[in-house]
Protein backbone atom coordinates (compact mmCIF):
# COMPACT_ATOMS: atom_id res chain seq x y z
CA UNK A 1 0.00 0.00 0.00
CA UNK A 2 1.35 3.48 -0.91
CA UNK A 3 1.81 5.82 1.70
CA UNK A 4 -0.84 8.55 0.58
CA UNK A 5 -3.24 5.36 0.68
CA UNK A 6 -1.94 4.42 4.13
CA UNK A 7 -2.29 8.11 5.31
CA UNK A 8 -5.51 8.20 3.74
CA UNK A 9 -6.70 4.93 5.50
CA UNK A 10 -5.67 6.57 9.28
CA UNK A 11 -7.79 10.10 8.65
CA UNK A 12 -10.89 8.41 7.82
CA UNK A 13 -9.97 6.18 10.73
CA UNK A 14 -9.98 8.78 12.64
CA UNK A 15 -12.53 10.37 11.31
CA UNK A 16 -14.82 8.17 11.30
CA UNK A 17 -13.99 7.24 15.31
CA UNK A 18 -15.05 10.78 16.11
CA UNK A 19 -18.08 10.77 14.27
CA UNK A 20 -18.35 7.98 16.57
CA UNK A 21 -17.56 9.67 19.53
CA UNK A 22 -20.33 12.89 17.90
CA UNK A 23 -23.16 11.07 18.04
CA UNK A 24 -23.28 9.47 21.36
CA UNK A 25 -22.49 13.37 22.96
CA UNK A 26 -23.70 12.14 26.31
CA UNK A 27 -21.51 9.74 27.32
CA UNK A 28 -17.99 10.81 25.18
CA UNK A 29 -19.03 13.88 27.42
CA UNK A 30 -18.98 12.78 30.61
CA UNK A 31 -15.90 10.60 30.10
CA UNK A 32 -14.00 13.42 28.44
CA UNK A 33 -15.15 15.74 31.55
CA UNK A 34 -14.31 13.12 33.74
CA UNK A 35 -10.69 12.78 32.52
CA UNK A 36 -10.26 16.37 32.11
CA UNK A 37 -10.74 16.83 35.86
CA UNK A 38 -8.13 13.78 36.69
CA UNK A 39 -5.68 15.27 34.88
CA UNK A 40 -6.40 18.89 35.54
CA UNK A 41 -5.34 18.24 39.18
CA UNK A 42 -1.91 17.13 39.20
CA UNK A 43 -1.24 19.90 36.04
CA UNK A 44 -2.81 22.24 39.28
CA UNK A 45 -0.43 20.93 41.58
CA UNK A 46 2.28 21.40 39.33
CA UNK A 47 1.51 24.59 38.57
CA UNK A 48 0.85 25.84 42.12
CA UNK A 49 4.55 24.36 43.56
CA UNK A 50 6.24 25.79 40.74
CA UNK A 51 4.78 29.15 41.97
CA UNK A 52 5.94 28.78 45.22
CA UNK A 53 9.47 28.32 44.40
CA UNK A 54 9.36 31.48 42.50
CA UNK A 55 7.96 33.19 45.24
CA UNK A 56 10.63 31.41 48.00
CA UNK A 57 13.45 32.57 45.15
CA UNK A 58 11.90 36.57 45.45
CA UNK A 59 12.67 36.73 49.10
CA UNK A 60 16.19 36.80 48.30
CA UNK A 61 17.29 37.97 51.66
CA UNK A 62 16.75 34.94 52.87
CA UNK A 63 19.87 33.85 51.53
CA UNK A 64 22.18 36.78 53.08
CA UNK A 65 24.05 36.21 55.60
CA UNK A 66 26.40 38.53 57.66
CA UNK A 67 29.91 38.41 58.56
CA UNK A 68 30.95 40.38 61.64
CA UNK A 69 34.28 41.56 61.61
CA UNK A 70 37.10 41.49 64.76
CA UNK A 71 36.73 44.97 67.16
CA UNK A 72 39.04 47.23 66.29
CA UNK A 73 39.16 46.68 62.34
CA UNK A 74 39.44 50.11 60.77
CA UNK A 75 37.15 51.07 58.22
CA UNK A 76 39.14 51.09 55.32
CA UNK A 77 40.46 47.65 55.87
CA UNK A 78 36.47 46.61 56.43
CA UNK A 79 35.93 48.46 52.81
CA UNK A 80 38.67 46.86 51.24
CA UNK A 81 37.78 43.42 52.22
CA UNK A 82 34.06 44.23 50.99
CA UNK A 83 35.59 45.11 47.45
CA UNK A 84 37.96 42.13 47.17
CA UNK A 85 34.89 39.99 48.63
CA UNK A 86 32.28 41.23 45.81
CA UNK A 87 34.96 40.32 42.99
CA UNK A 88 34.50 37.30 43.84
CA UNK A 89 32.22 34.96 41.16
CA UNK A 90 29.92 33.11 44.35
CA UNK A 91 29.26 36.60 45.43
CA UNK A 92 26.64 38.49 44.16
CA UNK A 93 26.68 41.96 46.31
CA UNK A 94 28.25 43.06 49.60
CA UNK A 95 26.94 45.48 52.02
CA UNK A 96 28.94 47.14 54.52
CA UNK A 97 27.56 48.35 58.02
CA UNK A 98 30.09 50.19 59.21
CA UNK A 99 30.16 50.33 63.28
CA UNK A 100 29.41 53.84 63.56
CA UNK A 101 25.93 53.50 61.14
CA UNK A 102 24.67 50.45 63.19
CA UNK A 103 25.32 52.44 66.11
CA UNK A 104 23.36 55.61 64.57
CA UNK A 105 20.30 52.85 63.34
CA UNK A 106 20.33 52.19 67.44
CA UNK A 107 20.60 55.70 68.11
CA UNK A 108 16.84 55.87 66.64
CA UNK A 109 15.52 53.63 68.80
CA UNK A 110 14.36 55.84 72.13
CA UNK A 111 13.81 52.56 74.18
CA UNK A 112 17.94 51.71 73.56
CA UNK A 113 19.30 55.09 73.32
CA UNK A 114 19.39 56.06 76.59
CA UNK A 115 21.14 52.75 77.05
CA UNK A 116 23.68 53.55 74.35
CA UNK A 117 24.30 57.35 76.00
CA UNK A 118 25.76 55.01 78.80
CA UNK A 119 28.72 53.45 76.72
CA UNK A 120 32.17 55.22 76.34
CA UNK A 121 32.60 53.66 72.93
CA UNK A 122 31.09 51.85 70.79
CA UNK A 123 30.82 47.71 71.17
CA UNK A 124 29.45 46.93 67.90
CA UNK A 125 31.39 45.80 64.74
CA UNK A 126 31.67 46.29 61.20
CA UNK A 127 29.23 44.22 59.65
CA UNK A 128 29.69 42.76 55.71
CA UNK A 129 25.84 41.67 54.58
CA UNK A 130 27.01 39.37 51.56
CA UNK A 131 24.21 38.04 48.98
CA UNK A 132 25.20 34.71 47.32
CA UNK A 133 25.92 34.89 43.47
CA UNK A 134 22.20 33.93 41.92
CA UNK A 135 22.27 30.16 41.73
CA UNK A 136 24.43 29.16 44.46
CA UNK A 137 23.26 26.16 46.01
CA UNK A 138 23.40 25.82 50.18
CA UNK A 139 26.30 24.06 50.06
CA UNK A 140 28.04 26.38 48.24
CA UNK A 141 26.65 29.25 50.21
CA UNK A 142 27.84 26.90 53.56
CA UNK A 143 31.46 26.75 52.12
CA UNK A 144 31.80 30.21 51.00
CA UNK A 145 30.29 31.12 54.38
CA UNK A 146 33.72 28.76 56.08
CA UNK A 147 35.95 30.26 53.46
CA UNK A 148 35.90 33.49 55.30
CA UNK A 149 38.77 34.15 57.40
CA UNK A 150 40.18 37.35 59.71
CA UNK A 151 39.36 39.92 60.17
CA UNK A 152 35.89 38.51 59.75
CA UNK A 153 35.39 36.97 63.12
CA UNK A 154 31.60 35.40 63.18
CA UNK A 155 29.49 34.70 60.69
CA UNK A 156 25.99 34.14 61.31
CA UNK A 157 23.99 32.21 58.48
CA UNK A 158 20.70 30.64 58.77
CA UNK A 159 21.24 27.26 57.15
CA UNK A 160 18.78 25.55 58.93
CA UNK A 161 16.00 27.59 57.53
CA UNK A 162 17.46 27.28 54.10
CA UNK A 163 17.61 23.42 54.36
CA UNK A 164 14.14 23.11 55.69
CA UNK A 165 12.86 25.02 52.47
CA UNK A 166 14.79 23.11 50.04
CA UNK A 167 13.26 19.85 51.84
CA UNK A 168 10.05 21.20 51.92
CA UNK A 169 10.40 21.76 47.91
CA UNK A 170 12.00 18.31 47.68
CA UNK A 171 8.43 16.79 49.47
CA UNK A 172 6.42 19.00 47.24
CA UNK A 173 7.47 17.83 44.17
CA UNK A 174 7.30 14.50 44.77
CA UNK A 175 3.95 14.51 46.22
CA UNK A 176 3.07 16.41 43.07
CA UNK A 177 4.53 13.73 41.02
CA UNK A 178 2.92 10.72 42.54
CA UNK A 179 -0.49 12.08 42.74
CA UNK A 180 0.36 13.08 38.58
CA UNK A 181 1.19 8.91 38.81
CA UNK A 182 -2.10 7.66 40.50
CA UNK A 183 -4.57 10.04 38.82
CA UNK A 184 -2.96 8.97 34.56
CA UNK A 185 -2.93 5.49 36.00
CA UNK A 186 -6.66 6.40 37.29
CA UNK A 187 -7.32 7.74 33.29
CA UNK A 188 -5.69 4.69 31.77
CA UNK A 189 -7.84 2.24 33.37
CA UNK A 190 -11.30 4.95 32.53
CA UNK A 191 -10.02 4.59 29.51
CA UNK A 192 -9.18 1.16 28.73
CA UNK A 193 -12.26 0.05 30.41
CA UNK A 194 -14.56 2.53 28.06
CA UNK A 195 -12.90 0.68 24.97
CA UNK A 196 -13.73 -2.62 26.93
CA UNK A 197 -16.58 -1.99 26.83
CA UNK A 198 -17.00 -0.50 23.14
CA UNK A 199 -14.68 -3.83 22.07
CA UNK A 200 -17.26 -5.68 23.40
CA UNK A 201 -20.73 -3.38 21.89
CA UNK A 202 -18.97 -3.74 18.58
CA UNK A 203 -18.28 -8.12 19.20
CA UNK A 204 -20.28 -9.14 16.78
CA UNK A 205 -18.77 -6.36 14.05
CA UNK A 206 -15.67 -7.39 14.80
CA UNK A 207 -16.31 -11.21 14.54
CA UNK A 208 -17.77 -10.07 10.78
CA UNK A 209 -14.95 -7.66 9.73
CA UNK A 210 -12.50 -10.92 10.96
CA UNK A 211 -14.51 -13.19 8.43
CA UNK A 212 -14.50 -10.80 5.71
CA UNK A 213 -10.48 -10.82 5.94
CA UNK A 214 -9.54 -7.87 8.51
CA UNK A 215 -6.26 -7.96 9.93
CA UNK A 216 -6.05 -7.38 13.98
CA UNK A 217 -4.71 -4.36 13.08
CA UNK A 218 -7.80 -3.17 10.63
CA UNK A 219 -9.67 -4.13 13.38
CA UNK A 220 -7.49 -2.90 15.94
CA UNK A 221 -7.23 0.54 14.84
CA UNK A 222 -10.41 2.57 15.40
CA UNK A 223 -10.45 1.59 19.37
CA UNK A 224 -6.62 3.01 19.36
CA UNK A 225 -8.32 6.57 17.97
CA UNK A 226 -10.98 6.10 19.99
CA UNK A 227 -8.67 6.08 23.28
CA UNK A 228 -6.35 8.78 21.06
CA UNK A 229 -9.47 11.06 21.06
CA UNK A 230 -10.80 10.44 24.46
CA UNK A 231 -7.24 11.45 25.76
CA UNK A 232 -6.90 14.44 23.55
CA UNK A 233 -9.79 16.30 24.28
CA UNK A 234 -9.90 15.11 28.41
CA UNK A 235 -5.82 16.98 27.94
CA UNK A 236 -8.19 19.87 26.16
CA UNK A 237 -10.84 19.93 29.29
CA UNK A 238 -7.82 19.75 31.74
CA UNK A 239 -6.41 22.91 30.32
CA UNK A 240 -9.53 24.63 29.78
CA UNK A 241 -10.26 24.02 33.73
CA UNK A 242 -6.55 24.80 34.31
CA UNK A 243 -6.62 27.98 33.29
CA UNK A 244 -9.88 29.15 34.69
CA UNK A 245 -8.83 28.29 37.84
CA UNK A 246 -5.92 30.40 37.18
CA UNK A 247 -7.95 33.26 36.19
CA UNK A 248 -9.93 32.92 38.99
CA UNK A 249 -7.01 32.85 41.17
CA UNK A 250 -5.17 35.13 39.82
CA UNK A 251 -6.88 38.96 41.43
CA UNK A 252 -6.85 37.77 44.81
CA UNK A 253 -3.56 36.69 44.06
CA UNK A 254 -2.29 40.08 43.04
CA UNK A 255 -3.72 41.33 45.73
CA UNK A 256 -2.09 39.38 48.13
CA UNK A 257 1.29 40.27 46.66
CA UNK A 258 0.70 43.85 46.70
CA UNK A 259 -0.12 43.64 50.64
CA UNK A 260 3.27 41.98 50.62
CA UNK A 261 5.03 44.47 48.66
CA UNK A 262 6.46 41.68 46.73
CA UNK A 263 7.02 41.60 42.85
CA UNK A 264 5.22 38.53 43.46
CA UNK A 265 2.89 37.30 40.20
CA UNK A 266 1.04 34.33 39.30
CA UNK A 267 3.26 32.79 36.51
CA UNK A 268 0.16 30.91 35.16
CA UNK A 269 0.69 28.04 32.49
CA UNK A 270 3.61 28.02 30.65
CA UNK A 271 3.58 26.12 27.13
CA UNK A 272 5.67 23.52 28.28
CA UNK A 273 3.10 22.62 31.05
CA UNK A 274 0.47 22.77 28.87
CA UNK A 275 1.97 20.79 26.26
CA UNK A 276 3.33 18.52 28.72
CA UNK A 277 -0.20 18.10 29.57
CA UNK A 278 -1.66 17.50 25.82
CA UNK A 279 0.79 14.90 25.42
CA UNK A 280 0.38 13.13 28.84
CA UNK A 281 -2.91 12.89 28.20
CA UNK A 282 -2.65 11.30 24.50
CA UNK A 283 -0.27 8.86 25.60
CA UNK A 284 -2.66 7.87 28.90
CA UNK A 285 -5.83 7.88 26.23
CA UNK A 286 -3.83 5.79 23.66
CA UNK A 287 -1.67 3.32 26.15
CA UNK A 288 -5.64 2.46 27.64
CA UNK A 289 -6.72 1.71 24.63
CA UNK A 290 -3.70 -0.58 23.88
CA UNK A 291 -4.12 -2.59 27.40
CA UNK A 292 -7.58 -2.61 26.17
CA UNK A 293 -7.36 -3.83 22.79
CA UNK A 294 -4.31 -6.49 23.34
CA UNK A 295 -6.39 -8.20 26.48
CA UNK A 296 -10.28 -7.94 24.46
CA UNK A 297 -9.75 -8.26 20.89
CA UNK A 298 -7.45 -11.49 20.65
CA UNK A 299 -10.43 -13.14 22.25
CA UNK A 300 -12.87 -12.48 19.29
CA UNK A 301 -12.70 -15.23 16.96
CA UNK A 302 -15.16 -15.56 14.30
CA UNK A 303 -18.03 -18.38 14.91
CA UNK A 304 -20.56 -19.23 12.39
CA UNK B 1 -9.59 -25.26 -7.97
CA UNK B 2 -11.30 -26.76 -4.82
CA UNK B 3 -9.73 -30.11 -3.91
CA UNK B 4 -9.99 -31.73 -0.53
CA UNK B 5 -7.58 -35.45 -0.08
CA UNK B 6 -8.65 -37.83 2.53
CA UNK B 7 -9.54 -34.59 5.07
CA UNK B 8 -10.84 -35.83 8.41
CA UNK B 9 -11.73 -33.09 10.99
CA UNK B 10 -12.06 -34.02 14.81
CA UNK B 11 -13.16 -31.06 17.23
CA UNK B 12 -11.52 -31.06 20.57
CA UNK B 13 -15.01 -32.58 21.89
CA UNK B 14 -14.34 -35.29 20.20
CA UNK B 15 -17.24 -34.56 17.87
CA UNK B 16 -16.57 -36.25 14.12
CA UNK B 17 -17.03 -33.26 11.31
CA UNK B 18 -15.88 -35.32 8.75
CA UNK B 19 -13.85 -38.54 7.63
CA UNK B 20 -11.42 -38.93 5.03
CA UNK B 21 -13.28 -36.62 2.80
CA UNK B 22 -11.69 -36.39 -0.91
CA UNK B 23 -13.72 -33.99 -3.19
CA UNK B 24 -12.70 -31.77 -6.09
CA UNK B 25 -14.83 -28.75 -7.91
CA UNK B 26 -13.19 -26.95 -10.75
CA UNK B 27 -12.72 -23.54 -11.55
CA UNK B 28 -16.03 -22.34 -12.31
CA UNK B 29 -17.77 -25.31 -10.99
CA UNK B 30 -21.29 -24.89 -8.91
CA UNK B 31 -21.35 -27.60 -6.48
CA UNK B 32 -24.21 -27.99 -3.70
CA UNK B 33 -23.03 -29.86 -0.45
CA UNK B 34 -26.56 -31.38 0.71
CA UNK B 35 -27.49 -34.26 4.02
CA UNK B 36 -28.98 -34.60 6.56
CA UNK B 37 -28.08 -32.64 10.02
CA UNK B 38 -24.77 -32.96 11.60
CA UNK B 39 -23.58 -34.55 8.26
CA UNK B 40 -20.69 -32.31 8.14
CA UNK B 41 -21.40 -29.95 5.33
CA UNK B 42 -20.69 -26.54 7.77
CA UNK B 43 -17.08 -27.95 8.77
CA UNK B 44 -16.42 -28.68 4.76
CA UNK B 45 -17.45 -25.34 4.28
CA UNK B 46 -15.32 -24.33 7.78
CA UNK B 47 -12.37 -25.75 6.56
CA UNK B 48 -12.39 -24.18 3.25
CA UNK B 49 -13.12 -20.63 4.68
CA UNK B 50 -10.35 -21.36 6.82
CA UNK B 51 -12.06 -21.07 9.76
CA UNK B 52 -11.05 -24.56 11.00
CA UNK B 53 -8.28 -26.69 10.49
CA UNK B 54 -8.16 -30.36 9.32
CA UNK B 55 -6.87 -32.85 11.84
CA UNK B 56 -5.86 -34.83 8.59
CA UNK B 57 -5.32 -34.59 4.97
CA UNK B 58 -5.08 -31.84 2.63
CA UNK B 59 -7.78 -28.90 1.58
CA UNK B 60 -5.92 -27.01 -1.25
CA UNK B 61 -7.68 -23.80 -2.83
CA UNK B 62 -6.90 -22.42 -5.73
CA UNK B 63 -3.03 -24.62 -5.72
CA UNK B 64 -2.72 -23.60 -2.05
CA UNK B 65 -2.63 -25.75 1.22
CA UNK B 66 -4.80 -23.94 3.01
CA UNK B 67 -4.83 -26.24 5.88
CA UNK B 68 -1.03 -24.91 6.74
CA UNK B 69 -1.62 -21.57 5.59
CA UNK B 70 -0.11 -19.27 9.00
CA UNK B 71 -2.07 -17.87 10.95
CA UNK B 72 -0.65 -14.20 9.95
CA UNK B 73 -2.09 -15.94 6.44
CA UNK B 74 -5.56 -16.15 6.97
CA UNK B 75 -6.90 -12.69 6.65
CA UNK B 76 -5.32 -12.05 3.58
CA UNK B 77 -6.73 -15.50 2.51
CA UNK B 78 -9.99 -14.46 3.56
CA UNK B 79 -10.27 -11.80 1.01
CA UNK B 80 -10.04 -14.35 -1.63
CA UNK B 81 -12.81 -16.13 -0.46
CA UNK B 82 -16.53 -14.92 -1.04
CA UNK B 83 -18.33 -16.08 2.19
CA UNK B 84 -22.33 -15.98 2.33
CA UNK B 85 -24.20 -16.80 5.71
CA UNK B 86 -27.43 -18.06 6.70
CA UNK B 87 -27.73 -15.08 8.77
CA UNK B 88 -26.55 -12.71 6.47
CA UNK B 89 -24.31 -11.12 9.01
CA UNK B 90 -24.59 -7.68 7.81
CA UNK B 91 -23.90 -4.68 10.67
CA UNK B 92 -26.76 -3.19 11.16
CA UNK B 93 -25.84 0.41 11.42
CA UNK B 94 -24.44 0.89 8.43
CA UNK B 95 -26.20 1.20 4.85
CA UNK B 96 -26.49 -0.89 2.34
CA UNK B 97 -23.42 0.29 0.84
CA UNK B 98 -21.12 0.69 3.85
CA UNK B 99 -22.09 -3.00 3.69
CA UNK B 100 -20.66 -4.24 0.74
CA UNK B 101 -17.41 -2.07 0.58
CA UNK B 102 -16.92 -3.25 3.45
CA UNK B 103 -14.53 -6.04 2.15
CA UNK B 104 -12.86 -3.43 -0.25
CA UNK B 105 -12.44 -1.27 2.58
CA UNK B 106 -10.50 -4.00 4.31
CA UNK B 107 -8.67 -4.48 1.59
CA UNK B 108 -7.60 -0.90 0.88
CA UNK B 109 -8.75 -0.08 -2.25
CA UNK B 110 -9.73 3.02 -3.14
CA UNK B 111 -12.73 5.04 -2.86
CA UNK B 112 -13.88 6.44 -6.30
CA UNK B 113 -13.06 2.29 -6.89
CA UNK B 114 -15.32 1.33 -3.74
CA UNK B 115 -17.79 3.37 -5.12
CA UNK B 116 -18.15 1.57 -8.81
CA UNK B 117 -17.20 -1.54 -7.58
CA UNK B 118 -19.96 -1.67 -5.01
CA UNK B 119 -22.37 -0.15 -7.41
CA UNK B 120 -21.61 -2.95 -9.92
CA UNK B 121 -21.94 -5.89 -7.23
CA UNK B 122 -25.54 -4.27 -5.79
CA UNK B 123 -26.68 -3.93 -9.79
CA UNK B 124 -26.02 -7.81 -10.04
CA UNK B 125 -28.47 -8.68 -7.03
CA UNK B 126 -30.70 -6.50 -7.90
CA UNK B 127 -30.55 -3.71 -5.15
CA UNK B 128 -28.73 -0.71 -6.90
CA UNK B 129 -31.98 1.53 -5.57
CA UNK B 130 -31.70 0.25 -1.78
CA UNK B 131 -28.30 1.88 -1.36
CA UNK B 132 -28.47 3.92 0.99
CA UNK B 133 -31.31 2.12 3.09
CA UNK B 134 -30.32 0.32 6.79
CA UNK B 135 -30.10 -3.46 6.65
CA UNK B 136 -33.21 -3.55 8.95
CA UNK B 137 -35.43 -2.21 6.20
CA UNK B 138 -34.92 -5.11 3.76
CA UNK B 139 -36.91 -7.97 3.52
CA UNK B 140 -35.09 -11.22 4.58
CA UNK B 141 -34.60 -12.45 1.23
CA UNK B 142 -33.16 -8.66 0.12
CA UNK B 143 -30.75 -8.59 3.15
CA UNK B 144 -29.67 -11.94 2.19
CA UNK B 145 -28.64 -10.72 -1.60
CA UNK B 146 -27.14 -7.97 0.36
CA UNK B 147 -25.00 -10.31 1.28
CA UNK B 148 -24.22 -12.14 -1.70
CA UNK B 149 -23.31 -8.68 -2.94
CA UNK B 150 -20.90 -8.14 -0.08
CA UNK B 151 -19.49 -11.42 -1.13
CA UNK B 152 -19.00 -10.94 -4.55
CA UNK B 153 -17.99 -7.40 -4.63
CA UNK B 154 -13.90 -8.44 -3.97
CA UNK B 155 -13.97 -10.98 -7.27
CA UNK B 156 -13.60 -13.94 -5.34
CA UNK B 157 -12.21 -16.73 -7.46
CA UNK B 158 -14.22 -19.19 -4.35
CA UNK B 159 -17.88 -18.67 -2.87
CA UNK B 160 -18.86 -20.74 -0.06
CA UNK B 161 -22.21 -20.19 1.02
CA UNK B 162 -23.89 -22.25 4.39
CA UNK B 163 -27.51 -22.72 4.16
CA UNK B 164 -28.21 -19.21 2.26
CA UNK B 165 -31.88 -19.97 2.31
CA UNK B 166 -32.41 -21.60 5.56
CA UNK B 167 -34.75 -18.16 6.56
CA UNK B 168 -36.55 -17.68 3.29
CA UNK B 169 -39.89 -18.99 2.35
CA UNK B 170 -39.90 -21.47 -0.74
CA UNK B 171 -40.08 -18.53 -3.70
CA UNK B 172 -37.22 -16.08 -2.11
CA UNK B 173 -35.38 -19.54 -1.89
CA UNK B 174 -35.31 -20.15 -5.70
CA UNK B 175 -34.49 -16.42 -6.21
CA UNK B 176 -31.63 -16.49 -4.29
CA UNK B 177 -30.63 -20.27 -5.91
CA UNK B 178 -31.16 -18.35 -9.20
CA UNK B 179 -28.86 -15.56 -8.54
CA UNK B 180 -25.95 -17.76 -7.62
CA UNK B 181 -26.46 -19.43 -10.32
CA UNK B 182 -26.31 -16.57 -12.42
CA UNK B 183 -23.10 -14.80 -11.12
CA UNK B 184 -22.01 -18.91 -11.33
CA UNK B 185 -21.83 -17.82 -14.68
CA UNK B 186 -19.82 -15.77 -14.73
CA UNK B 187 -16.66 -18.75 -13.56
CA UNK B 188 -16.95 -18.40 -9.71
CA UNK B 189 -16.48 -21.75 -8.37
CA UNK B 190 -19.37 -22.03 -5.79
CA UNK B 191 -20.04 -24.51 -2.81
CA UNK B 192 -23.51 -23.81 -1.67
CA UNK B 193 -24.34 -26.34 1.50
CA UNK B 194 -28.46 -26.82 1.72
CA UNK B 195 -31.31 -28.68 3.01
CA UNK B 196 -33.61 -27.71 0.43
CA UNK B 197 -33.02 -30.66 -1.74
CA UNK B 198 -37.00 -30.13 -3.76
CA UNK B 199 -35.28 -26.54 -4.27
CA UNK B 200 -31.85 -27.79 -5.99
CA UNK B 201 -33.31 -30.90 -7.80
CA UNK B 202 -34.51 -28.46 -10.31
CA UNK B 203 -30.96 -26.10 -10.91
CA UNK B 204 -29.43 -29.02 -12.43
CA UNK B 205 -26.03 -28.50 -10.55
CA UNK B 206 -24.02 -31.16 -9.22
CA UNK B 207 -24.62 -32.51 -5.76
CA UNK B 208 -22.95 -34.24 -3.17
CA UNK B 209 -24.27 -35.72 -0.28
CA UNK B 210 -22.58 -36.51 3.21
CA UNK B 211 -23.50 -38.44 5.77
CA UNK B 212 -21.87 -38.76 9.20
CA UNK B 213 -18.60 -36.83 7.75
CA UNK B 214 -18.31 -39.14 4.40
CA UNK B 215 -19.28 -38.49 1.38
CA UNK B 216 -21.99 -40.64 0.57
CA UNK B 217 -23.10 -39.68 -3.09
CA UNK B 218 -21.87 -37.40 -5.70
CA UNK B 219 -24.27 -36.58 -8.88
CA UNK B 220 -21.01 -35.91 -10.90
CA UNK B 221 -19.84 -40.01 -10.16
CA UNK B 222 -16.06 -40.59 -8.10
CA UNK B 223 -13.74 -37.39 -7.43
N1 LIG C 1 -17.27 -26.94 17.28
C1 LIG C 1 -17.62 -28.24 17.34
N2 LIG C 1 -17.22 -28.97 18.40
C2 LIG C 1 -17.55 -30.28 18.47
N3 LIG C 1 -18.25 -30.91 17.54
C3 LIG C 1 -18.67 -30.24 16.45
C4 LIG C 1 -18.38 -28.85 16.31
N4 LIG C 1 -18.90 -28.42 15.14
C5 LIG C 1 -19.50 -29.49 14.58
N5 LIG C 1 -19.37 -30.57 15.36
C6 LIG C 1 -19.86 -31.92 15.05
O1 LIG C 1 -19.48 -32.26 13.77
C7 LIG C 1 -20.53 -32.92 13.09
C8 LIG C 1 -20.83 -32.23 11.79
O2 LIG C 1 -21.34 -30.93 12.08
P1 LIG C 1 -21.73 -29.89 10.96
O3 LIG C 1 -22.03 -28.60 11.63
O4 LIG C 1 -20.68 -29.88 9.94
O5 LIG C 1 -23.05 -30.51 10.36
P2 LIG C 1 -24.02 -29.91 9.26
O6 LIG C 1 -24.06 -30.87 8.16
O7 LIG C 1 -23.63 -28.52 8.95
O8 LIG C 1 -25.40 -29.92 10.03
P3 LIG C 1 -26.60 -28.86 9.95
O9 LIG C 1 -27.37 -29.24 8.74
O10 LIG C 1 -27.39 -29.12 11.19
O11 LIG C 1 -26.02 -27.51 9.88
C9 LIG C 1 -21.70 -32.95 14.04
O12 LIG C 1 -21.76 -34.23 14.63
C10 LIG C 1 -21.38 -31.93 15.08
O13 LIG C 1 -21.86 -32.34 16.33
MG1 LIG D 1 -24.48 -26.61 9.21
Amino acid sequence: MNPARWLQRHLQTALGTLGTLSRQPVATGLTVLVIGMALALPAALHVLVQNARLAAGSFEDVRDFSAYLAQGTALVQAEALARELEARDEVGAVTLISAEDALEELRADPGIATLILALERNPLPHTLVIRPAEGLDNAAIQALADSLGPPVEMVRLDMDWLGRLAALFDVLRRAVLLAMLLLVSAVVIIIGNTIRLEIQNRRQDIEVMKLLGATDGFVRRPFLYLGLWYGLLGGLVALIVLLTGLAALGGPLDRLAALYGSGLRLTGLDGRTALGLLLCSLAAGTGGALLAVSRHLAAIQPRV
Amino acid sequence: MIRLERVSKRFPGGGEGLREVSLRAEAGELVFLTGHSGAGKSTLLKLIGLLERPTRGQVLVDGRNVGRLPDRQIPAYRRQVGMVFQDHKLLADRSVHDNVALPLVIAGVGAREIGRRVRAALDQVGLLARERHLPVTLSAGEQQRVGIARAIVNRPKVLIADEPTGNLDPELSLEIMLLFRRLNAVGVTMLIATHDLALIGSLGARQVALSGGRVITDSRGAP
